[in-house]
């Protein structure tokens, strides 16, 4: 093994670019589990972002565009989960495991056409001398707007929550539904803007993915970040700086586990595979391991159903 | 009344009516509260006094009927809308958030919430003017009953209202601390606030209000002045017909039948109680009633007696046998039955029938099962024998115990529980929601229970309840059990105090008396 091969810098930029999606869908999934509902579709919601934004950057060349548009698609597939939960009153969990394997086969349609295809819509950021800098340059001005956007996000949702009305708004509405029906508070408002917004984000970090990661079009192509995203909101506590972290965190792991493929280290490629899961198990695991903290830190209406009756 | 002492009233209802599906809840309601009164709203469970406030406060809106307040038309359609106009609200089941601060619930409870720094200063202000200590950076999942009543008495006051709703206020808070409110309510009366008073506990009603409307089934039955009226009058008001008199208990305990012993349970984190060293013994006949704010060891009290929580096996005896380490079937099996205070979920599975439900405790003890079999007709028999017994309104026993009212379905979980004959009983809040007749059913069931040798353990909120019915009487504060004490040697006053979390000299006291 030829540790020598390994280059800081590049290493360090691999995993900015494997922990942005991942950071996009668990912020989004942050704020939708705070406002009290579990939305397990988050993977859907990824690949029907990554195909709806590959289209469009690939018709249009526009990456501002196919952010847009995988956005518009992650919160076509909320809404719809919105209106099951929160207008149909379907079960939370069911709705939202339909909803993933539902996003996958409708990417998988709507991707038929463009399997295979890549694309450059560019978009790195790029300051003459800045960027030119040996070690910091790369890191810190050689990124594309996306992940400085990511990293924006998680500042805004932490601001929002802790400092804004509307942000106590959801939390209360997280909290206890009922009390805050009797105050006079609309709950059902509340939750459908945050399964939309929980949806865009989740749509942003597919489009990421198809648009920027790779950049091409594979069926499946999410492999499961739609998961690890919903562990990390578990892993963060529900709250924002701790996802970041965990974003980094398992985002990290993914991309020790391809360099070490890469160096050919004896061990069955498999095994390196299954390793950010495995860890996200673990982590879980742990974390649950203590009730205490688990539920003074859990929105106490996560995935209760709200009728409005009384 | 209105307009007789010539002054205009502050708040007036006329004719308001309100049907849901099934039930009129409200049915041409008229009364008014004057300026600077405390007008009570008298009623059993379910004669329609929780709708008619979600009326004024905008949670729900009138099929018929005006409200006028000051003189003015008044239809809120939004809580928001009712906090404007001056209306201020205390709920009888906390609308609080317990994960957030109080500075943050009483922003959530404002219209126009001020920022945080101006905020926390308003609640210092407002909670040292009417003696009610407050700190605002406190999370509320770690504050007392009587801590979190403040919260909303004090948000409802930040707003100056007008008219202040307390709606069953004293239910969760000792005797002492019902005092203190008091205190502050009269002080706000003297400023010139209307209160709406709504409870059934005659007494204090009695010392604190000006005025009385009193409804019975939607309906307005009654107006007086509660402070010329006895409070057997006004329960004979309330409840439509005159009162018996219990009867006296006949109490000669006989053996031993539970025995407790340096029982400790840890809390079940974040906000439970720990049950600290209980001891105790009840023998046949006893009836022990334990008294106490919620949230003091009562849910932990009950799961450790049902075997939910395990224990040391020598901790709990039944007779001589030892069954703290036994779950809930196996202990049932010994004659150790529980009839928990959550009814849908916990007493009883909301979806499954009746006689589904019978089955779930009574398989052993009624035989509803042999050899793995459930016994589908002797199931339906004893349902039938619990239904007609307790007077159990129900459209059919295969309809799910969801479809029962709350009182309805206490009834049953009850009677299912004292129909097989248990050697030991153990019922928390067993009359909670339950109307007049039927409490008086339930509590006549759990006498002849023990008079035939049963042991039982009562554990209720209502002191009036247990001072009639227990013939031991001991109160849980802070995960502790006073040493229990003959009912008719007890004063309200000590259990008050007990019930305060009390001073370490008072079960020495109270040793003494017994002795």
């Amino acid at each position: 093994m030829d540790l020598s091969a390994l280059d800081p810098v590049k290493l360090a930029l691999s995993l900015i670019i494997a922990a942005t999606p991942l950071l996009f869908a668990a912020l989004g999934e942050l704020i939708t589990e705070k406002s009290g509902v579990l939305n397990l579709g988050v993977e859907g919601m990824m690949i029907v972002g990554a195909i709806g934004g590959f289209a469009t950057g690939l018709n249009t060349g526009s990456l501002a565009l196919g952010v847009a548009a995988a956005a518009a698609a992650g919160m076509a597939l909320a809404a719809l989960f919105a209106l099951m939960t929160q207008y149909l009153m379907s079960n939370q969990v069911a709705t939202g495991l339909a909803l993933t394997l539902f996003g996958l086969g409708v990417a998988a349609l709507a991707g038929q056409d463009y399997a295979g295809k890549t694309l450059d819509v560019g978009g790195k950021l790029d300051i003459p001398g800045l960027t030119d800098l040996p070690v910091i340059g790369p890191l810190l001005f050689g990124h594309d707007a996306l992940v400085y956007l990511s990293l924006l996000m998680a500042v805004a949702v932490w601001r929002f929550l802790t400092r804004s009305r509307a942000g106590l708004v959801l939390r209360a509405v997280g909290e206890n539904h009922d009390a805050a029906h009797a105050i006079g508070y609309p709950v059902r408002l509340v939750r459908v803007g945050a399964i939309l917004f929980g949806g865009a984000m989740a749509g942003i970090g597919g489009a990421y993915l198809a648009l920027v990661q790779t950049p091409l079009w594979v069926e499946g192509m999410t492999a499961g970040r739609g998961w690890i995203a919903l562990a990390i909101v578990v892993f963060a506590a529900w709250r924002p700086w701790r996802a970041l972290l965990g974003a980094y965190l398992f985002g990290g792991v993914t991309i020790v586990q391809l360099n070490l493929q890469a160096l050919g280290v004896a061990i069955q490629s498999q095994y390196l595979s299954m390793a950010p899961y495995l860890v996200t198990i673990i982590v879980l695991a742990i974390i649950s391991a203590d009730r205490a903290r688990a539920r003074l830190d859990a929105p106490a209406c996560l995935g209760r159903p709200f009728h409005a009756a009384s | 009344m209105r307009g007789a002492e010539g002054k205009t009233a502050l708040f007036e209802a006329r004719g308001l009516r309100k049907a849901f599906p099934g039930v009129v809840a409200n049915d041409d309601v008229s009364f008014s509260v004057g300026r600077g009164e405390i007008h009570a709203l008298l009623g059993e469970n379910g004669a329609g006094k929780s709708t008619l406030v979600k009326m004024i406060y905008g949670v729900q809106r009138p099929d018929e009927g005006e409200m006028l307040l000051e003189g003015r038309p008044f239809a809120p359609r939004r809580p928001g809308e009712a906090r404007a106009a001056g209306i201020g609200m205390v709920f009888q089941h906390f609308s609080l958030f317990e994960a957030l601060t109080v500075a943050e619930n009483v922003s959530l409870g404002m219209n126009d919430a001020p920022p945080a720094r101006a905020l926390e200063r308003r609640i210092r202000e407002v909670s040292a003017a009417y003696g009610l200590p407050l700190e605002p950076g406190r999370h509320v999942g770690q504050l007392s009953v009587g801590e979190r009543q403040r919260i909303e008495i004090v948000r409802a006051l930040l707003q100056s209202p007008k008219l202040l709703i307390m709606d069953e206020p004293t239910s969760v808070l000792t005797p002492q601390e019902a005092e203190t409110m008091f205190g502050t309510l009269r002080k706000l009366a003297a400023e010139g606030v209307s209160i709406l008073y709504i409870s059934h506990k005659l007494e204090e009603i009695r010392a604190l209000c000006d005025g009385a409307t009193i409804l019975r089934g939607g309906k307005v039955t009654g107006r007086c002045d509660p402070r010329a009226e006895t409070a057997r009058g006004l329960a004979e008001m309330m409840i439509g017909r005159a009162l018996a008199a219990p009867a006296v208990a006949d109490w000669k305990p006989g053996a031993p039948k539970l025995s407790v012993e340096k029982l400790s349970v840890p809390g079940a984190p974040p906000f439970g109680v720990a049950l600290k060293d209980l001891s105790f013994t009840l023998r046949a006949g006893d009836i022990l009633g334990v008294a106490g704010v919620a949230g003091n060891g009562q849910d932990e009290l009950v799961a450790v007696m049902s075997g939910e929580t395990r224990a040391p096996s020598g901790a709990i005896r039944i007779g001589a046998q030892p069954i703290g380490h036994l779950g809930p079937d196996q202990r049932r099996a010994r004659g150790l039955l529980v009839a928990p205070e959550e009814r849908l979920g916990h007493a009883a599975a909301p979806d499954m029938s009746l006689v589904e439900n019978a089955i779930l405790t009574g398989r052993r003890r009624a035989g509803l099962a042999k050899q793995g079999f459930l016994r589908f007709g002797a199931a339906r028999r004893f349902a039938e024998g619990v239904v007609s017994r307790y007077g159990v309104k129900t459209a059919g026993l295969d309809h799910a115990a969801r479809s029962l009212s709350g009182g309805n379905l206490q009834k049953y979980v009850v009677g299912r529980e004292i129909e097989q004959k248990p050697e030991v009983f153990v019922v928390a809040q067993p009359t909670w929601g339950v109307d007049a007749g039927a409490a008086e059913v339930i509590r006549g069931a759990i006498r002849d229970l023990a008079k035939n040798g049963a042991a039982v353990m009562v554990i209720s909120q209502d002191l009036d309840e247990l001072m009639e019915l227990s013939t031991l009487l001991s109160v849980i504060a802070g995960g502790r059990l006073s040493f229990p004490i003959p009912t008719r040697e007890v004063t309200v006053e000590q259990i008050g105090l007990l019930m305060g979390g009390g001073s370490a000299a008072e079960p020495v006291e109270i040793g003494l008396l017994h002795a």
